[in-house]
């Protein structure tokens, strides 16, 4: 288990064309045994900043801290021996090809010094705990891409980290192996108290195994906090628009796209303190008026079981106000919805 | 066909050519793979950018490759002198095939290397390999496969190479083709000569394209 620590961290590359400021200012406290989620479109900087976290990147300014240090602080061969508590995965899982799987676990161990027998035991008790005992002496080429990742995370666990770094792990993964990866993190982070770095530009991916979670956008934070908060009450619109996008739902009743006219649409959250009564029944009751469901579901937020709603209100009813009342009243949570459904 | 004493010229030739052509090879790797890993990791996306040494090699690369070899080797000859002793012969023509295959071979290797996937070597970072490790346990093992097949270019290059240096009296199957094709006239010599050269060269692709295929893991 490990704190990060980033502080006001700024990293800008020199191209030949000009400079890219890839992050700005970016101040981040990732909790010991937190699963903390990094989320942001393709291009916002959230390769870099998790690559600062082991100084694969250097930062152009600010610190990054891990329990108290900073790694700028350390020298080249400081650095390379802090990196073995710093485990981390990326979407194209990096193995080495010409390799075999025991001899991919053996590597980070082969590094430390140790020896080859001693290193085959380790190797071999950790693909027993990713599930690819039987894989071996298989080449990377004859995977899967879940069982590839499987492979890259039992190398990542090999040296003991404290910590573990996860760039678009599950981005090359269908859904159901994405589950399946998503689940064997939850379960390390558990077993082995390991603080887990999430990146991902998908919402789904954070609702499933994140606790905490910051909205990276042009190389800025422009949300940050509870995961559940984030997603019941998104301030920003880059945070509405990737809850939005948010297709992994857990059970999906979504009406087809609407060919009414359409009105004021609005997004709505049922969290556990929300009322029992049948709210939209008793809405459409109340004001006599029909209201449209484009979408509903039920998502899984961090092991909490959410509801989400976009209604739609008929053109120019004079009503929307009063019926938004309505539903706060009861404890819903309320966004607007500009984008289309 | 032939009289004992050709026969035993053109096998005492094949023996020289293989030994010129497998010695060459040998010290041509001997420096030329170390100046193809330096290559690499010192240049501006190299493990550690060097610019001044880069570019030295670099410089030191396209002169020697840039000189003929026929040119090449009448240069050589006092440093063959200096080195074995003597400015002809099988030995004497090694140092200037190897002086030609050294920057041949760093080039090769120096591409074999800078394809090897940034991803796989930036997980070694990740997990705190230095340099050295890189070099050794991911540059060196994930490029196996180009290596060879670029290894069995370069023997069938010198071997080539052995056939021309054989005009300057180097030895060998090239020196016979020349001597009794071009000076003499026997055509019969000559094409036996040149049949077994093309023979000797189908077996170094055969055998280096078998090697690499066999050692490539990629294949699922
Ligand atoms: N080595 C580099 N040199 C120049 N620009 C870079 C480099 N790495 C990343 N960038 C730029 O920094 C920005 C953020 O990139 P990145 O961190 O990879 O984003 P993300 O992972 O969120 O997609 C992009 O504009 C990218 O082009
Ligand atoms: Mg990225």
């Amino acid at each position: 288990m490990s704190e990060i620590i980033v502080e006001n961290l700024s990293k800008t590359f020199l191209a030949k064309d000009g400079s890219v400021e890839a992050l700005k200012n970016v101040n981040l406290t990732i909790g010991s045994g937190d699963i903390y989620g990094i989320i942001g479109m393709s291009g916002a900087g959230k390769s870099t900043l998790v690559r600062c976290m082991n100084f694969l990147e250097a930062p152009s300014q600010g610190r990054v801290l891990i329990d108290g240090k900073s790694l700028g602080d350390y020298t080249e061969k400081e650095l390379r021996k802090q990196r073995q508590d710093i485990g981390m995965i990326f979407q194209h899982f990096n193995l080495l090809m010409q390799k075999s799987v025991l001899e991919n676990v053996c590597f980070p161990l082969y590094i430390q010094g140790k020896k080859k027998a001693e290193a085959h035991e380790r190797a071999r008790e950790l693909l027993e705990i990713v599930g690819l005992s039987d894989k071996q002496q298989a080449y990377p080429a004859q995977l899967s891409g879940g069982q590839k990742q499987r492979v890259a995370i039992a190398r990542a666990l090999a040296s003991d980290p404290k910590i573990l770094l996860c760039d678009e792990a599950t981005s090359a993964l269908d859904p159901q192996t994405t589950a399946s990866i998503l689940d064997l993190l939850k379960d390390i982070n558990q077993r082995f108290s390991i603080t887990i770095v999430i990146i991902t530009h998908q919402m789904s991916v954070v609702r499933k195994i994140c606790s905490h979670v910051a909205l990276l956008k042009d190389g800025q934070v422009v949300e940050q906090g509870l995961v559940e908060q984030i997603f019941t009450h998104p301030k920003s619109a880059v945070a509405k628009e990737l809850i939005l996008k948010d297709s992994g739902s857990d059970a999906k009743t979504g009406a087809p796209r609407s060919k009414i006219k359409s009105g004021e649409k609005i997004r709505i959250v049922f969290s556990e303190n929300s009322a029992f009564e049948p709210v939209i029944a008793n809405l459409v009751l109340t004001f006599r008026e029909p209201v449209n469901i484009l979408k509903a579901d039920t998502k899984n937020v961090g092991g909490v079981a959410k509801g989400e709603m976009i209604l739609e209100f008929i053109k120019d009813s004079a009503n929307v106000e009063a019926m938004k009342q309505y539903l706060a009243d009861r404890g819903l949570a309320i966004g607007e919805v500009t984008e289309d459904v | 066909m032939f009289s004992p004493e050709v026969t035993s010229m053109i096998i005492q030739g094949i023996g020289e050519t293989l030994y010129m052509t497998l010695a060459s090879a040998f010290l041509g790797y001997v420096f030329g793979l170390p100046m193809g890993i330096l290559l690499t990791i010192s240049d501006k996306d190299g493990l550690k950018p060097n610019p001044v040494l880069y570019k030295l090699l670099d410089v030191i690369a396209n002169i020697v490759r840039s000189i003929p070899f026929l040119i090449l080797l009448i240069l050589v000859i006092p440093l063959s002198r200096l080195i074995v002793g003597k400015g002809y012969g099988p030995n004497a023509a090694i140092v200037s095939l190897t002086l030609a295959a050294v920057p041949f071979i760093a080039r090769m290797v120096e591409s074999s290397l800078k394809e090897v996937d940034t991803g796989v070597i930036e997980a070694a970072r990740s997990m705190g390999a230095g340099t050295f490790t890189i070099v050794w346990k991911v540059l060196l093992v994930e490029a196996r496969t180009s290596l060879i097949v670029n290894a069995t270019i370069a023997l069938g290059t010198i071997l080539g190479y052995t056939a021309m240096a054989g005009a300057l009296g180097a030895g060998g199957l090239g020196d016979i083709a020349v001597r009794y094709g071009y000076h003499r006239r026997v055509e019969s010599i000559m094409i036996v000569t040149v049949v077994l050269l093309i023979v000797l060269f189908q077996i170094i692709q055969t055998v280096g394209m078998a090697l690499a295929n066999r050692l490539d893991k990629r294949k699922s």
